[in-house]
């Protein structure tokens, strides 16, 4: 069985952490990972930098932008990679825009996945049209989960249509906006989380966007498997202990 | 071989909506509607009336005399810089602004580099009484400071764009990141034809204009409508597009169009796409655009700030492709040269963008009978900082 499908057969609150590959060191890529993973982690989200990363805020296009001036590439990270299963059991799933991957290559990328033991990918700016049409069987060839976003204003329609294109987990974005704002969970926001439940998709969900509390991130549990965090996170990371950053930051919500 | 959108979004292998599921409501409501509204007979009627009484068309059709002599074949001049704002940004702020406001929008975002799309963009809102947020790089906040002052006056907030090279490309990731933020009342008005479907289309729709109105302009001048080359600069694409617009099926038209090869194609600091791009994807749809092997976008430099931007519209990318225009880089230095001589030959100056297809006729050879049409998209009031640091005026 995959990881990821393990890990929503036997997990509730399921914590993913999301994070900028070479941030804040090129090489802190996989000891991040491994430090995640003994803090309490139970799942990935390592981001390929972009120079153009529209859909996200300050604090992750500022980590973009350092990960890139120090050197960071998708055949550098995969370099790194190559030591991640040596360290890390956990599921991991790539993310990051969709124009540094066409020039790796789909099929490269995929291939790549698979060798350093990654899970599968979230690609916020590869529409579901061409994903079916062009990549979803080498995706699939490749036993890789290709994870699609959600927001408020996605239909009922759509959301069959990405449940039914997907295979490890549904990805909600908490309300429409970039990364790194506070999640706030209006009356609005509770019918959204509660209309998707209500329609009872084959896959589990994430709630992710503006989770940066132990509060939000309980709140969020409610109406998910679990939730991710990303900003708050990389916010937090101190290069001068960067161990020692992230159990005090992961503390707060394995409380 | 169709060189125009498919039903699918594409141009051949370009184009398509590669956008985050945040934006795919505001760009579905946009695609499944566009068409209808421009169709529908009352937009067309108010369309037609502002750009009539209010932008001033149709903009004369002018054949330069002394620079005709200088060239030997006949320079016709379509003249966008005689529009209301002085640029042919306006055609498209029009067409939008009408298209919002059926679509119910109540907020609208732009990006602009020269400052001439934010400038149309603040003058549109300013008649229809609409909120207006312009995100502009900080490099170009500077070396454009009268439009700034401008659309601050029309009523818009300016908001500078920080992260990259600060010019047009981070303004466009600004104003996309607005829209995410902002799903329901806002409509962002892309100045150039570039963006997810259906902005390429819908934005060439709106400057086609240009060239609708040339081939009337020529038949009368010349009797002939099917000039031999028409020429136009290219940053995102809108004002050659609609230059070429009408022309793009008679094959035997040249379709020219001039990129901003910067301080020379090969220095590194250049915006000459066609040469340095490869294909990729930039702002919402597939295209060519200058990279890294890595994928990650470049720099561009250009001394306009209008065409210093690293991709080209896909439709472009498809003209490219296909052979059917022919895609050529002018250096800063020829484009400003260019200004200068058209304004001591003809009297008009005009905006550094549109020097770069004047600067053009220097590198062709003609035989004394050719028609040529140049758009000159602007004028260049804008630019007058640039060009007197430059000629020490
Ligand atoms: C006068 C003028 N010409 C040309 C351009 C380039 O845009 P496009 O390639 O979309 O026509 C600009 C952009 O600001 C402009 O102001």
């Amino acid at each position: 069985m995959s990881r990821i499908k393990e890990l929503f057969q036997n997990k509730k609150n399921i914590l993913s952490i999301y994070y900028t590959a070479g941030y804040p060191g090129l090489n802190d890529t996989v000891n991040i990972a491994e430090a995640l993973e003994q803090a309490g982690a139970d799942l990935l989200e390592i981001g390929f930098p972009y120079s153009d990363p529209v859909a996200d805020g300050p604090t992750i296009q500022a980590s973009s932008k350092q990960s890139l001036d120090q050197g960071m590439t998708l055949k550098l990270l995969f370099e790194q990679l190559a030591a991640l299963r040596k360290r890390v059991n956990i599921p991991v799933l790539l993310m990051g825009y969709v124009n540094p991957l066409l020039q790796f290559g789909v099929e490269n990328f995929c291939k790549a996945c698979v060798e350093v033991g990654v899970d599968g990918c979230i690609v916020p700016d590869l529409p579901m049209a061409e994903y079916e049409e062009l990549y979803q069987t080498i995706f699939e060839e490749n036993g890789l989960s290709n994870i699609f976003l959600v927001t408020p204003q996605t239909s009922p329609e759509r959301i069959r249509k990405i449940d039914g294109l997907t295979n490890g987990f549904i990805y909600l974005i908490s309300t429409s906006a970039t990364t790194g704002q506070h999640l706030q969970v209006s009356e609005d926001t509770e019918s959204y989380f509660s209309r998707i439940t209500a329609m009872k998709l084959n896959n589990p969900t994430m709630i992710g966007f503006g989770i940066n509390s132990k509060e939000t991130f309980d709140k969020a549990c409610q109406y998910a498997n679990g939730a991710i965090i990303g900003s708050a996170f990389v916010k937090a990371l101190d290069p001068n202990d960067l161990n020692g950053s992230i159990k005090t930051f992961m503390q707060k919500f394995k409380q | 071989m169709s060189y125009f959108v498919n039903d699918k979004g594409y141009y051949g292998d370009f184009g398509g909506a590669y956008i985050p599921e945040m934006l795919y409501p505001n760009v579905e409501e946009l695609r499944q509607n566009y068409l209808k509204i421009i169709g529908d007979e009352s937009f067309q009627k108010e369309f037609h009336q502002l750009l009539k009484d209010y932008v001033g068309r149709p903009s004369p059709l002018y054949l330069a005399k002394r620079l005709s002599k200088k060239y030997n074949a006949n320079i016709f001049l379509k003249r966008e810089d005689l529009n209301h704002t002085g640029a042919h940004k306006i055609n498209n702020t029009i067409g939008q602004i009408l298209l919002a406001e059926r679509l119910g929008k109540k907020r609208i975002i732009a990006e602009t580099g020269a400052g001439q799309h934010g400038v149309a963009t603040a003058t549109v809102c300013a008649l229809r009484g609409l909120e207006c947020v312009v995100y502009m790089g900080e490099v170009d906040i500077e070396r454009q400071a009268p439009n700034v002052a401008r659309m601050k006056m029309l009523g818009a907030k300016v908001v500078p764009a920080t992260s990259g090279s600060k010019t047009l490309k981070d303004a466009t990731n600004e104003a996309m990141r607005d829209w995410i933020n902002n799903p329901v009342d806002t409509h962002y008005i892309i100045g150039s034809v570039v963006g997810p479907h259906p902005y390429p289309d819908m934005v060439a729709i709106f400057q086609s204009i240009i060239s609708e109105e040339t081939k009337k302009q020529l038949i009368e001048q010349t009797g002939n409508d099917q000039p031999d080359y028409v020429l136009a600069c290219v940053g995102g694409g809108s004002n050659a597009m609609g230059m070429f617009f009408h022309f793009i099926d008679d094959e035997n038209v040249k379709l020219v169009a001039v990129e901003a090869g910067g301080k020379g194609v090969d220095t590194g600091f250049s915006a000459a796409t066609t040469f340095l791009g490869k294909e990729g994807v930039l702002h919402g749809s597939r295209s060519i655009l200058m990279q890294t092997e890595d994928g990650q976008v470049v720099e561009p430099h250009s001394v306009s700030a209008g065409l210093d931007y690293p991709g080209i519209g896909p439709q472009h990318a498809h003209l490219f492709k296909t052979g059917r225009g022919q895609y050529v880089s002018i250096t800063d230095d020829e484009a400003l040269q260019a200004g200068l001589l058209l304004t001591q030959m003809e009297g008009i100056i005009p905006a550094i963008e549109s020097a770069h297809a004047l600067a053009y006729l220097e590198k062709m050879t003609f035989t004394g009978k050719e028609n040529v049409v140049v758009c000159l998209s602007g004028r260049g009031d804008k630019d007058m900082d640039t060009y007197m640091k430059y000629f020490n005026l």
